[in-house]
């Protein structure tokens, strides 16, 4: 049963730092509504405002303007400790004086729960992370990613409505992040919490979320489904900071807003705009490395020659230098039937209309 | 392996060396002192113990330090809480006004003391003009105590920092989130975390204060003598060497007792543990 689709809602809210040279607008108006169970993430470079917002969110910052409303009610005042929030901290922040049962049971005697329940649901919490064996160790016994699991388990035990997650695998190796990873979106599947994800991994924030806001600049670029974010970029700084992208000026032969054709180094491909563009505007041309069909000389619209070929396993990476001088890379899937060029080679490409983007 | 082994004494050699000659020499002649200076025997220890002025003033000693502890703490605590959690500013003056005093000369703020605690000083006209009459602050218990507390609360103050900086600032925050209230939060996650800080804090100013001599004979006048001025009376003034060495050893004695106890109340760590760091990922 799918949720109300507003449950977590930041309107307009901002953040502004005041600096020795005036002030700095950590988060500027940031609106965006969370539907109840879903996962979504907010991701983007360092000092776009991630963990401001996600800290005004939990009450440790004061928002400078804006409003938070989960479940229809503003909790601008309602203090940290009665937010009913889950927050697991980059440093885990788990204390150390205290066992992983006590970490865990912490919550709940803060809420004055008896001895017997707090002891029942500590050992649910640790049994659904993996971790019943270590009720009585202390957080420095831990690896970390067994104290990633604690802090997880900590910030469920007392069923919050809501669980916000700061970069939680970013002291972890890569192997047991994506292990973590499919075990943090399984948690969250069984207890349909509503949750918000920082981080800056795009493949994290790609595999975990139902949608996924891209932030820059304490703004939110575009909000949308994963595939939404990365094959239809709102603009150029989506695009380029998702994945690799081509850039490739070309000049608009026809704008007409069926299918607009704009030359390349002098071969005619086809495009789509989000605008309309008018014939002889000089645009940028934004293009997937995988979604550049490569072929033998004459076979394709745009002639050129192969600069670099990278043999990286599963695919191999042209770099194709067209007539004009642009470089274009062309991600080309191993398959035994694929063709094969030689550095020097001269080949030819194109695209489909479709994933050709004019970006503002 | 076996130049690790033969290191190991050889650089703590010169240390010891140095020790050996400053510290245990003289400690184990002010020892034998006390037993045969003037004549070989308990009579210098008789003599301290039968006459019950000297065991006053080792009480006055031990009372009037383990109070200036007390206020230290209850003052340097919020002062280190505030240098550790706020910003660079913030961080900055509370920092300042704690260490400027502490590079200035023992004997001039002890007299900038014997001014402002006057009958003609600041505070005493501010009474005056609001029409209280001033009670004695000098000469007396509470000249004492409020010169040691300026002096050792630099002390107390860079104890606790020192431990307090290396709190996990996320700690309070998580506690917050999972449904503590302040208060709570810090009684529960913050304090057991600064204890090193506390215990540490409390031993340094504490066995200092024991020794304390310059201050107390300034500020405390004739009713507040410390054992350190009694010492030095036998040693300058009387030319007892073996009655000031006995005083001497009962003091280091009574100190060791007391360490000993905290020790044993506190655990054998928490008395060395400050700075160290726990668990953290
Ligand atoms: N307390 C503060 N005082 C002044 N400026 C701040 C404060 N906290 C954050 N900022 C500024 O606000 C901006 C956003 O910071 P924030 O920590 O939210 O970024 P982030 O997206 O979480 O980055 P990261 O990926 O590095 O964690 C940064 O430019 C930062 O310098
Ligand atoms: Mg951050």
């Amino acid at each position: 049963m799918p949720g109300r689709p507003d449950y977590l809602a930041l309107r307009e809210l901002t953040k502004t730092f005041a600096h020795r040279h005036g002030t700095h607008h950590a988060v500027d108006g940031v609106s965006l509504e969370v539907a109840e169970g879903e996962f979504v993430s907010l991701l983007g470079p360092s000092g776009s405002g991630k963990t401001t917002t996600l800290m005004m969110i939990a009450g440790f910052v004061a928002p400078s303007a804006g409003a938070i409303v989960v479940d229809d009610r503003s909790i601008a005042d309602v203090p940290p400790h009665r937010r009913n929030i889950g927050v697991v901290f980059q440093s885990y922040a788990l204390f150390p004086k205290m066992t992983v049962a006590a970490n865990v049971g912490f919550p709940l005697r803060m809420r004055g729960v008896s001895r017997a329940r707090v002891k029942e649901q500590v050992t649910r919490l640790l049994t659904l992370v993996g971790l019943e064996a270590y009720a009585d160790r202390r957080p420095a016994q831990l690896s970390g990613g067994q104290q990633q699991r604690v802090a997880l388990a900590r910030a469920l035990v007392f069923d919050p409505g809501l669980l916000l997650l700061d970069e939680p695998m970013s002291a972890l190796d890569r192997k047991l992040r994506e292990q973590l990873q499919l075990e943090v979106r399984r948690i969250q599947r069984t207890l349909n919490v509503t949750t918000l994800y920082v981080t800056h991994d795009q493949d994290e924030a790609m595999l975990l979320s139902d949608r996924v806001a891209i932030m820059d600049g304490g703004r939110v670029q575009q909000l949308g489904t994963p595939r939404e974010v990365y094959t239809a970029p709102a603009n150029r700084f989506v695009a380029q900071f998702l994945g690799e992208t081509n850039v490739v000026p070309a000049t608009v032969v026809a704008g007409d807003a069926g299918s607009p054709r704009a030359t390349v180094a002098g071969g005619l491909v086809g495009f789509a705009a989000r605008r309309a563009t008018r014939a002889g505007e000089r645009v940028e041309l934004f293009v997937r490395p995988e979604q550049v069909t490569l072929a033998a000389a004459g076979e394709r619209a745009l002639a050129g020659r192969v600069a670099q070929a990278l043999y990286l396993g599963d695919t191999t990476r042209y770099r194709v230098r067209l007539g004009d001088g642009t470089l274009v890379t062309a991600a080309v899937a191993n398959r035994s039937d694929a063709p094969r060029f030689a550095a020097e080679q001269q080949v030819s490409l194109d695209w489909e209309a479709a994933s050709a983007r004019v970006l503002d | 392996m076996t130049r690790g082994r033969l290191a190991t004494p050889l650089l703590v050699a010169p240390a010891l060396a140095f020790l050996a000659v400053v510290l245990f020499y003289p400690l184990a002649r002010t020892v034998e002192q006390s037993f045969t200076d003037p004549t070989t025997g308990l009579e210098n220890y008789r003599h301290l113990f039968a006459s019950g002025v000297y065991v006053r003033v080792l009480l006055t000693t031990l009372l009037v330090s383990g109070l200036v502890t007390g206020i230290c703490l209850l003052l340097g605590y919020p002062l280190a809480y505030t240098a550790a959690t706020r910003g660079g500013g913030v961080r900055a003056l509370v920092l300042a006004a704690v260490m400027i005093p502490f590079w200035t000369s023992l004997l001039v703020r002890t007299y900038a003391w014997q001014v402002i605690l006057g009958r003609e000083g600041p505070i005493a006209s501010l009474l005056d003009a609001v029409g209280v009459a001033a009670p004695q602050l000098l000469y007396n218990r509470i000249g004492a105590v409020v010169g040691m507390v300026y002096v050792m609360l630099p002390f107390m103050v860079l104890s606790l920092y020192a431990v307090m900086r290396d709190v996990d600032p996320s700690l309070l925050r998580a506690a917050r989130s999972l449904g503590a209230p302040a208060g709570r939060a810090f009684r529960h996650v913050y304090l057991p975390q600064t204890l090193p800080g506390v215990t540490g804090g409390v031993l340094l100013v504490f066995v200092i204060s024991i020794g304390f001599y310059v201050t107390p004979a300034l500020l405390g006048g004739r009713k507040e003598v410390f054992i350190a001025e009694l010492i030095q009376m036998n040693v300058t003034e009387t030319v007892q060497w073996g009655f000031a060495s006995a005083l001497g050893v009962v003091l280091l004695l009574v100190t060791l007792a007391l360490l000993a106890a905290y020790d044993r109340l506190l655990g054998a760590e928490s008395m060395f543990a400050a700075g160290r760091r726990e668990g953290r990922a």
